[in-house]
This record gives structure tokens, C-alpha cells and sequence, in this order.
């Protein structure tokens, strides 16, 4: 339900959201779940059959009790919306999910900061995945080309009994500013967890990314993921931590950064453990350049060099 | 169209390449002949001016210019291209976008046909990534089609052949003929006498020179004589 009182900043979202790449019409389709945050006042909040989101305006941003009931599938993605158009401001967000036994969801996240010059945005999320429940979360953020944007997703998430969790977590419109990104799972058993993070770092982006996946229960999986490229003067430091607590566990840690340029630098620490001989705790890592052969393949029907470039800098971040 | 002549390469003080002379005719699939080592590779990489590799001497003449010195972009522009014999992958980039950007200059409305003409049935390739789930034979005739979609005055094949198995074979050479006969011109890189047939000439590649030229049969006949009966390995005592 829109509030008529800020409808202006609500068109505002959407408008950003949309100049950025995004589909409007699901911000503004009736039958979509959604909720839209701007600073820290609730915008829309619509919900839908076997789902609740209470939220709460604090002084920095919202408070949001996210719950899908039990038993409850739902088949339409649910789409988030937070973001703050003035260029300073500090957006906060205080997320507690319970996805109830046996529930299934998809979450598109759209996080929008077209103007950013003196902007924090901090995500502090306690997830509860319930036994047999799955719960797909998608978050793309949309910055503006000034960088002036620090970004902190932090979250503790817990998967049940055969739980599913799955998040991808890209950044790659606009520059990304300062990322401090940090996603700790925790999985029962035959419980599974999969971590995916894309950014494209440029200008003096600072990226900083800690994927952690303990796999407690027995046959529980996992797998951090990590596609990083980094242009002009970027940094980026990733680690990706994989414990094989029980029985048949399998892990994956999978990380790979591509340099483009002699100024930028990548660093890579995986780290894989496991305490039962029947788990087993897989990892590589890759830091390189943009494959040469790739480039000229492109080259080769036509494209100039950037372009070749462009193309696998997208294909490796899609 | 193509006129190569008095090539030369050196790498690090060794002459891989020693005044390679070598004519493709418009409309004509030319097969380049030569065991292991003889320079194959490194030929296509010269004309198509890729891997970093400039001649140290001779020229390449591409429709009356002199290509050496112009980017792998510039001879693409110009009509030319390259099919490796191990093709890259690209992860994220899929069949389907692979084959516009190579059809840019052509009709994308028809890249399931390429696809088709290389015996690939396109909804099962179609939106897959060109990355390291398919099998190397796959990839090969996923590079083909890109070929095909070009519409280029001049392919260069590499090896088409190496990781194609029987059946898709014969596909792979009906795709090249009839790449042939939409109007390009085909430098045919193998080591395999049975794909040259497909070809209007022949030219035998020994220790990075052009030793004989003909007919496919009668370089054939001669190969058979002389090159595997030779006992001085890529050194040609012609």
C-alpha cells in the first residue's frame, strides 16, 4: 500500500530503479509481494498469503520481521526495495527472516543509490531457514558512477534439516565505493548452502568479501563463490571459509579475480577445513588477468578490443 | 585475396617460419598439409595477427593491402577470421550470444541455422554457456557455426578436425563447403589427408616453408612419396 504523503519519493525509487537497468513494472504490479524503503521510511509494503513483513522506522532506517509460514510456497519472486537518493545519508537496515518448516521463496533484493557521495548502507540480517525450507535471495545494487558509497551486508544465517539457502550478492552498475561484505552460514544436516558474490571494481573501489560456511550436520553442502574483476586502481580481498563439521560433509570454496590493469590488486585467502575423514572441503582459487585468448577470440568476429573485454567482464559477472 | 610472401618468423632467435610464400584465391579452400611442428599454428596466428606474433620479415597482403601491422580487430573488420584448434571458453557468454556478436555484420535472425549446418540441434545449445561444461568437440563446432554466422571473405580453420569424432565429421566438412560456396575463402590448417580432400589446392607445410602445391590428390600422392617416407623430420631437403 503506497502512502499518498511521499508518492513523490516513491516515483522516485522506481524511477532510479528503472533508469539503472531494473523492470518498473514489478515495483508496480499490485500482484507482486514487495516492500520499498527510502532512508528509513516504508514506502510500500505489500504482502501476500503465508507471508509477513512487520516493519519498524527507527532514526537510521527500518526494522523488518520478514516471515513466510509454514507450509507456505510461494511461486512469484518477492522483491525488496531499499535506497536513499540524496547524496549523504545513512540507511540502516535490521532484518529478521524466519522461513518457516517446509516454506519456499525466492527474494529479489533492489538496493539504489543513484547519487551517493557521503552514503552508508548497513544490512544486519538473522536468517532462520526452517527443516525442508528454501529460501532463494537475490540482491543487485544499482550505484551511481561517483563512489561515495560504503556498503555492509553482514548476515548470520541458520539452514534446518534439509534447508536450502542460496544468495547471490552482485554489484557490478556504477561504482561500488567501500564493500565490507560478510555472510556466515550455518547448516544441519543434509542442509545446503550456496554463497555467490559478483562485483566489478574500478576507479579506488575497495571491496572486501568474508564468505563463511560451516557445515555442521551430517551430508550438509555448501559451496562460497566469488567472480571479482577489478579495473584502474580497485582492491579487493576475499575469503572464503568452508568447515566440514560432520560426517559427509562437501564443501566448495570457488574464487576467482581477474585483474585488468598493472594498478589494481587482488588477494585471495581461502580457507578449507574438515574434522571427520568422511567430509571432504574443496578448493580453488584464481587470480589472472583477463584471459588474452578470450579477448582475441572476440576480436577475431569483429569486436574491438574493449568491447572484448566488456563481454567477458559481463559474462563473468551475469 | 591472400597473397603471403617471403615470411618470416624468428621466436627467441629460432626461425620458426623461413620465406613462407602462399596464395588463396577468392572462392578457393586452400589446405595447408604438414606434420607436428611444422609452423601450422603458427601461420594462422601470423595472418590473423594474433597471440602477439608479428613476422620479422615478408609480407601479408589481405585484398591488396599489407595486413602485418593492423590489430586482430582491424583484419576481423576487413573480412578475416580464425577458428583455433582448441577454442576459448568463456564463462557467462551462451551459444546464442556468441553467435550474434559474431553474425553483427550478418542476419541474427539466422544463427539456428549455423548451428543446424554443424549437426547441433539449437534448443539444447542454444542458451548454454560456450564454458568448460561442453566437450571439446562441442566447442569446436560451436566456433564453426560463430565462422559461419561471419560470413568472413577469408576463415581460417585450424585443425578443424582434432577432437571431432565420425559422425559430427562429415557435418563439419559439409559446413566448411558450404561456407565455401556462400563466398568465403577457406585456409584449411590440418594434418589430415582425408580433410583436404574438400579442398581446391593443397600446399605441403615442411620446417615453416611451402614445399609443394597442387591438386588434393596429386599433394596427396606426393606427401605419401616423399613426406612419410622422409627421414629428416621438419627438415626439408627439397
Amino acid at each position: 500500500m503506497i502512502r499518498y504523503s511521499v508518492e513523490e519519493e516513491y516515483k522516485g525509487m522506481i524511477d532510479a530503479y528503472q533508469k539503472a537497468g531494473g523492470d518498473k513494472s514489478v515495483l508496480e504490479s499490485k500482484d507482486t509481494a514487495k516492500l520499498v524503503v527510502h532512508e528509513n521510511r516504508v514506502l510500500a509494503n505489500d504482502g501476500i498469503k503465508g507471508l509477513k513483513i512487520d516493519t519498524e522506522e527507527t532514526e537510521s532506517g527500518v526494522r523488518v520481521n520478514f516471515t513466510i509460514e509454514k507450509g507456505t510456497k510461494i511461486d512469484r519472486p518477492v522483491h525488496l526495495c531499499f535506497g536513499l537518493l540524496p547524496k549523504e545519508g545513512l540507511q540502516e537496515i535490521i532484518m529478521k527472516v524466519d522461513a518457516q518448516d517446509d516454506s519456499e521463496v525466492s527474494v529479489v533484493a533492489h538496493c539504489i543509490f543513484p547519487n551517493a557521495v557521503r552514503v552508508i548502507h548497513k544490512m544486519d540480517a538473522d536468517i532462520n531457514i526452517g527443516n525442508n525450507a528454501k529460501f532463494d535471495y537475490k540482491e543487485t545494487h544499482y550505484h551511481g558512477e561517483d563512489g561515495g558509497i560504503e556498503v555492509i551486508p553482514k548476515a548470520r544465517v541458520r539452514v534446518g534439516k534439509g534447508g536450502v539457502w542460496q544468495s547471490t550478492f552482485s554489484l557490478s552498475q556504477g561504482l561500488v565505493g567501500k564493500l565490507d561484505y560478510d555472510f556466515e552460514v550455518f547448516c544441519q544436516e543434509k542442509a545446503v548452502a550456496e554463497l555467490v558474490v559478483k562485483a566489478y571494481g574500478r576507479g579506488s573501489d575497495d571491496i572486501k568479501i568474508l564468505e563463511k560456511i560451516h557445515l555442521d550436520g551430517r551430508g550438509a553442502r555448501g559451496m562460497a563463490k566469488s567472480r571479482l574483476v577489478l579495473s584502474d586502481k580497485a582492491r579487493a580481498e576475499v575469503r572464503g571459509e568452508t568447515y566440514g563439521n560432520a560426517p559427509y560433509a562437501r564443501g566448495h570454496v570457488d574464487c576467482m579475480e581477474l585483474v585488468n590493469g598493472t594498478e589494481a590488486v587482488a588477494v585471495a585467502i581461502p580457507i578449507v577445513s574438515v574434522t571427520y575423514d568422511t567430509a571432504k572441503v574443496t578448493h580453488e582459487a584464481a587470480i589472472g588477468s583477463i584471459d588474452r585468448r578470450q579477448v582475441e577470440t572476440l576480436m577475431a568476429r569483429g569486436l574491438d578490443e574493449d568491447e572484448a573485454v566488456d563481454v567477458i567482464v559481463k559474462g563473468i559477472l551475469k | 585475396m591472400l597473397v603471403v610472401e617471403n615470411l618470416q618468423l624468428k621466436l627467441n632467435g629460432n626461425p620458426i617460419i623461413n620465406g613462407l610464400d602462399l596464395r588463396v584465391d577468392n572462392g578457393e579452400i586452400h589446405g595447408i598439409l604438414g606434420e607436428n611442428g611444422t609452423g601450422k599454428t603458427t601461420i594462422a596466428n601470423l595472418i590473423m595477427g594474433t597471440n602477439n606474433y608479428r613476422p620479422t620479415g615478408g609480407r601479408i597482403i589481405f585484398d591488396g593491402e599489407d595486413i602485418s601491422k593492423l590489430s586482430v580487430s582491424q583484419r576481423a573488420k576487413k573480412g578475416i577470421t580464425l577458428a583455433w584448434q582448441e577454442p576459448a571458453r568463456v564463462e557467462g557468454l551462451t551459444v546464442r550470444d556468441y553467435l550474434r556478436l559474431s553474425s553483427k555484420n550478418g542476419q541474427a535472425d539466422q544463427i539456428e541455422r549455423y548451428l543446424l549446418m554443424v549437426g547441433m540441434e539449437p534448443k539444447q545449445y542454444m542458451d548454454r554457456d560456450i564454458d568448460a561444461t561442453l566437450s571439446g568437440g562441442e566447442r569446436k563446432r560451436i566456433e564453426m557455426a560463430s565462422v559461419l554466422a561471419m560470413h568472413p571473405k577469408l576463415a581460417i580453420l585450424d585443425e578443424p578436425d582434432s577432437g571431432i569424432d565420425i559422425v559430427a565429421l562429415p557435418l563439419l566438412l559439409n559446413g566448411i563447403i558450404e561456407m565455401n560456396r556462400q563466398g568465403s575463402s577457406v585456409l584449411l590448417i590440418t594434418h589430415s589427408e582425408r580433410v583436404t580432400e574438400i579442398a581446391h589446392r593443397v600446399s605441403i607445410l615442411c620446417a615453416g616453408k611451402i614445399i609443394n602445391s597442387g591438386a588434393p590428390l596429386e599433394i596427396s600422392r606426393w606427401f605419401k612419396n616423399n613426406c612419410l617416407t622422409c627421414p629428416h623430420i621438419n627438415e626439408p631437403t627439397y
